[in-house]
């Protein structure tokens, strides 16, 4: 008997430690699922314990019983180690990303309501770095500038006003409803939640529609010369993922009118010396004091000399990292470098398997070839996509046999039309490239690649007449003719899939701040309002609300409580570290001497990624991108050439510094794919679709964030988990067929 | 069906801004009739670079032919022969078999020869400085249909914004003169009602910054507009001055 009431005493003090090691485990664990699941389990399992010792009282002493109990306490420990492993596995609330409390279309108003302000004679002693100009760089330095801060701004072309947002050409959507057409900031941020394939944060977006109509007034103030109809009023036409009409366009050009009022607008203050512009200089890192951004490394391209500077903010505007497939319709110079640089220092890379890719490039030609250039989305508002449905006329359009006008009405297959009645031509980009690429799968190709489709302006032609067409769209067509030979007024324009936009970048939170304090990031570089997709014309909308109308309110809820510290020197220990790592890294690649140039390089690692990371991603290809991004990583690492010298324009150097970082790149990209186990958005995995070849979401599994987080030099990096709780949008599966 | 032609392609090398520049002579063969002008000196670039020689430094970026970063001046003519084009997207195809091609950088005193081909335009993104712009701050501003503007003007106001900033006009000026690039912003802004408030102001001192910079006088020979890339027209040029001498006499 007494021996009984040890064993009972025992299995009680054992459940007693047990439920305290739970709770103290669970204390301060949020309270998501994963954890509620855990504790559950080891309740449950704490009283099978207890429904075993009440049997051994009951029937009589065997060793069965008491081994059943330890099996049971076993489970306990087990339990109890899982709730401590999930402890350990980092989540992003709401209340780290700072969303603020409140229904969806006041929390931007009460935030402004409540922030903290920086007054003007404060705001005259503190310095922002801000690096890159495009629009949301520009803009953002332009209007902090003008609050009254002292900007430094950098970038790396000739002039801030090359950036790439300059090539943007089909325009900017905004909430207006100029037309009627039944839109509103609701819908706007609706399509964009929806476009995103439900992995963007509703707070971000309902924010980035309801500031959307002050960028168009903005503009307009600039001298934005956007299209007008006769009466004098602003002119709209519809993208991608919308049933309305809300692009605001100046011709094919949009881009381009938009990065010049930003940039005259930035002029101005440059010419009152508010502004301090660095051109042809590139950051080569940032430096962090005290865990704060205060400055960073930059390199006089010209003069090659590596110079620091402080500031009391950094904010980072450096667009995507497209080209870590060398061909994307990015310009030459564009880059990742900038985000790879803060990632190492600790800000969390967000998403990055997100890369959009636009369903009207025009598609390879040549071994040289050096880049791809896009077709405005805007074309498919009146150009229809087809492939023959024969695949012997495939077969001849490939040969050069028959020319695309030579094949009949009723042998052509409009298979977005076919497909997705409701949306017809102007689907989603991810949709619209996935079904071009299985036609082309599908033997359907149109060019001598097999890799084309037809993009027609016949119908279009026939119903407006050449010269309504050419008004509209007369530059890409010409820009079409001056690439191909070819009259794309006679003959189908040929258009292929190609790497065009990055969704994924440095992950911030709602005051667009990164996981280190004092450093920002805005534009295509952050990750923050698109999810897993981006509609056509919202990275203007995004750079701009970004640049304008977000950050110069966030920025100072973060700088109110810098004003009182002074401007620090440069030559402080961590500049001085920090230079010396960056200078270290030059010299190691000028040392290596080897026999291939940056450029072959880059091409081999662009070839892995289209193939293995590109349209369509199986977990196996992923597993082999990896494998072989690393070989990529050191064949460079051993066997690249730089010619000249450090010291002065270099050209190759430059090349070199930012293909060491595609290289990383490609590799987190992978990575991210290959833990992403759904289909969503830009992010095709071929495992997970619908019988009808759609994507398919896990929402249960995977509706979150990725944020990566760099643990050292051929580490694996740890993967935090934002969890995307829809709170006002249902989800649903994307249906642009009804 | 692509073809390929050999060629010579005659360079100017110039180690820095102050060093002695010098022609310099390569041979290419195979380049494909498809291939841009850029992707030609690409291939010729890798080639350098495998014979451990030094690439030539160019300017380029969007290879789209908008961000206004490439030029060269090829066989005379700023981004070589074809019209209404840049560098970038010029293609092969416009070259003949066995053709010598020659490449120097703008020439102007105004843009200094930085490296090879790459010049310092900085002096264009100075006279936008000085008055480029319409003094508004961010917020604040009427909404965009408060104003209505007639399309004429809009469209007018958009065919001179289409200016890339290139540098084209100035390297085809026998002059030197910037006139064209500076009307072009002047144009697109006494265009619209919103840039009428400083218009006066603005083409004063664009064009005293211009004149400070270096640039040459304009004399009509209408050779920027011939060669601007852009299609930019030389009407321009008359709304400036017709914007200066207003703004002169009201002083």
């Amino acid at each position: 008997m007494a021996k009984k009431q040890n064993i009972i005493d025992e299995a009680k003090e054992a459940i007693q430690k047990a439920a305290e090691t739970v709770t103290e485990t669970v204390k301060d664990v949020v309270e998501d699922e994963k954890t509620q699941k855990i504790v559950k389990q080891v309740k449950q399992t704490a009283e099978k314990v207890a429904d075993k010792v009440q049997e051994i009282i009951d029937a009589p002493e065997t060793k069965e019983a008491a081994d059943a109990l330890k099996d049971a306490a076993g489970k306990v420990a087990d339990a109890v180690k899982a709730a401590v492993s999930g402890k350990s596995e980092k989540i992003i609330t709401p209340k780290d990303a700072k969303i603020p409390e409140g229904p969806l279309a006041e929390k931007w108003t009460n935030y402004k309501a409540h922030q903290k302000l920086v007054n003007p004679a404060n705001k005259r002693r503190l310095d922002i770095i801000v690096v890159g100009t495009g629009l949301a760089g520009a803009s953002a330095a332009a209007s902090l500038a003008e609050m009254g801060f002292n900007v430094l701004n950098f970038c790396i072309q000739d002039s801030p006003r090359r950036a790439h947002s300059i090539a943007a050409q089909g325009g900017i959507n905004a909430a207006k409803n100029y037309q009627n057409d039944g839109d509103s900031v609701y819908r706007l941020f609706y399509d964009t939640i929806k476009g995103g394939d439900y992995r963007a944060r509703e707070a971000n977006v309902y924010r980035l529609a309801e500031v959307s109509n002050n960028i168009i007034d903005q503009c307009v103030a600039q001298g934005v010369p956007f299209a007008r109809d006769y009466g004098g009023l602003l002119d709209n036409r519809s993208f991608g993922g919308a049933q309305v009409s809300r692009t605001f366009y100046a011709k094919g050009q949009t881009g381009q009118q938009l990065l010049l009022g930003a940039y005259s607008a930035l002029s101005r203050q440059i010419g009152k010396g508010t502004v301090k512009m660095y051109s042809r200089y590139e950051m080569l890192d940032v430096v962090v004091i005290e865990g704060r951004a205060r400055g960073i490394i930059a390199r006089n391209l010209v003069t090659g000399r590596i110079e620091r500077f402080f500031g009391h903010a950094v904010v980072i505007g450096t667009g995507g990292y497209g080209n870590t497939f060398f061909l994307s319709t990015n310009a030459m110079a564009s880059n990742g470098s900038v985000a790879m640089q803060i990632y190492r220092k600790g800000a969390y890379f967000a998403n990055p398997a997100y890369a959009q890719i636009h369903p009207t490039c025009i598609p390879v030609h040549g071994d040289f070839q050096s880049k791809l250039t896009l077709m405005s989305e805007s074309l498919r508002n009146d150009g229809r996509i087809w492939v023959p449905k024969k695949l012997e006329d495939a077969k001849a359009l490939q040969a050069g046999k028959l020319k695309g006008r030579d094949i009949p009405e009723e042998d052509r297959d409009y298979y977005l039309e076919r497909r997705y009645p409701a949306f017809g031509n102007l689907v989603p980009r991810d949709v619209a490239s996935r079904a071009a690429k299985e036609r082309c799968d599908a033997g359907y190709g149109v060019n001598s690649t097999g890799l084309a489709v037809f993009l027609d302006f016949s119908d279009a032609i026939k119903r407006l007449g050449k010269d309504v067409v050419a008004a509209k769209y007369g530059n890409l067509f010409q820009m079409y003719e001056k690439i191909v030979d070819e009259n794309p007024y006679e003959d189908p324009m040929m258009i292929f899939p190609a790497i065009h936009y990055t969704m994924g970048g440095i992950w911030v939170d709602y005051e667009l701040q990164t996981s280190i304090k004092g450093l920002f990031c805005i534009g295509e570089a952050n990750f923050s309002d698109h999810g897993a997709n981006r509609l056509g014309a919202s990275a203007l909308m995004q750079g701009l609300a970004d640049g304008y109308f977000v950050l110069p309110y966030t920025i100072q809820n973060y700088l109110s409580d810098q004003i009182t510290v002074p401007r620090m020197s440069t030559d402080l220990k961590e500049f001085a570290d920090a230079e010396k790592a960056v200078e270290a890294k030059i010299s190691k690649l000028m040392g290596i001497q080897g026999k291939r140039s940056v450029d072959s390089i880059h091409r081999e690692l662009g070839l892995v990624m289209w193939d293995f990371v590109g349209m369509g991603r199986t977990a196996e290809g992923l597993k082999t991108a990896l494998v072989k991004i690393k070989e990529i990583k050191k064949e460079f690492w051993s066997n690249v050439y730089i010619p000249g010298t450090a010291e002065g324009l270099n050209v190759e150097l430059e090349k070199a510094l930012r293909l060491a970082d595609f290289i990383e790149i490609g590799e987190l990209m992978a990575r991210d794919a290959l833990n992403r186990e759904e289909s969503c958005g830009g992010h095709f995995r071929e495992e997970y679709q619908t019988p009808e070849g759609e994507a398919l979401r896990q929402d249960d599994k995977f509706s979150y964030v990725s944020c990566w987080k760099y643990q050292g030099e051929d580490q694996e990096p740890e993967l935090i988990k934002e969890p995307l709780d829809y709170e006002f949008v249902q989800r649903q599966t994307r249906n642009y067929k009804a | 069906m692509e073809k390929t032609i050999n060629i010579k392609v005659k360079v100017w090398r110039q180690a820095g801004p102050k060093a002695k520049g010098h022609f310099e002579t390569f041979e290419l063969n195979n380049i494909s009739t498809d291939s841009s002008f850029l992707e030609m000196i690409d291939v010729l670039n890798e080639k350098l670079i495998s014979e451990r020689r030094e690439p030539i430094a160019f300017d380029h970026d969007c290879r789209e032919g908008i961000c206004g970063m490439c030029s060269l001046y090829i066989n005379g003519h700023p981004h070589g022969p074809d019209d209404e084009i840049t560098t970038c997207q010029l293609h092969m195809r416009k070259f003949k078999d066995g053709e010598t091609i020659t490449i120097e950088p703008w020439r102007s005193a105004a843009f200094p020869v930085i490296k090879d081909l790459m010049v310092d335009r900085r002096a264009f993104d100075k006279i936008i400085q000085a008055g480029g712009f319409i003094s508004v701050n961010t917020g604040g501003v009427p909404d965009a249909n408060a104003i209505p503007i007639p399309k004429k003007n809009a469209d007018l106001a958009m065919d001179a914004a289409s200016c890339i900033g290139c540098g084209a006009c100035v390297a085809a000026c026998k002059n030197g003169s910037a006139m064209l690039f500076v009307s072009a912003k002047v144009s697109q802004l006494a265009l619209l009602p919103q840039g009428q408030v400083e218009a006066a102001r603005r083409a004063k001192a664009m064009v005293a910054k211009m004149d400070e910079l270096g640039f040459g006088n304009c004399t009509n020979t209408g050779a920027c507009a011939a060669e601007c890339p852009k299609g930019v027209k030389l009407s321009n040029i008359a709304r400036l001055n017709r914007e200066y001498l207003c703004a002169k006499l009201k002083d």
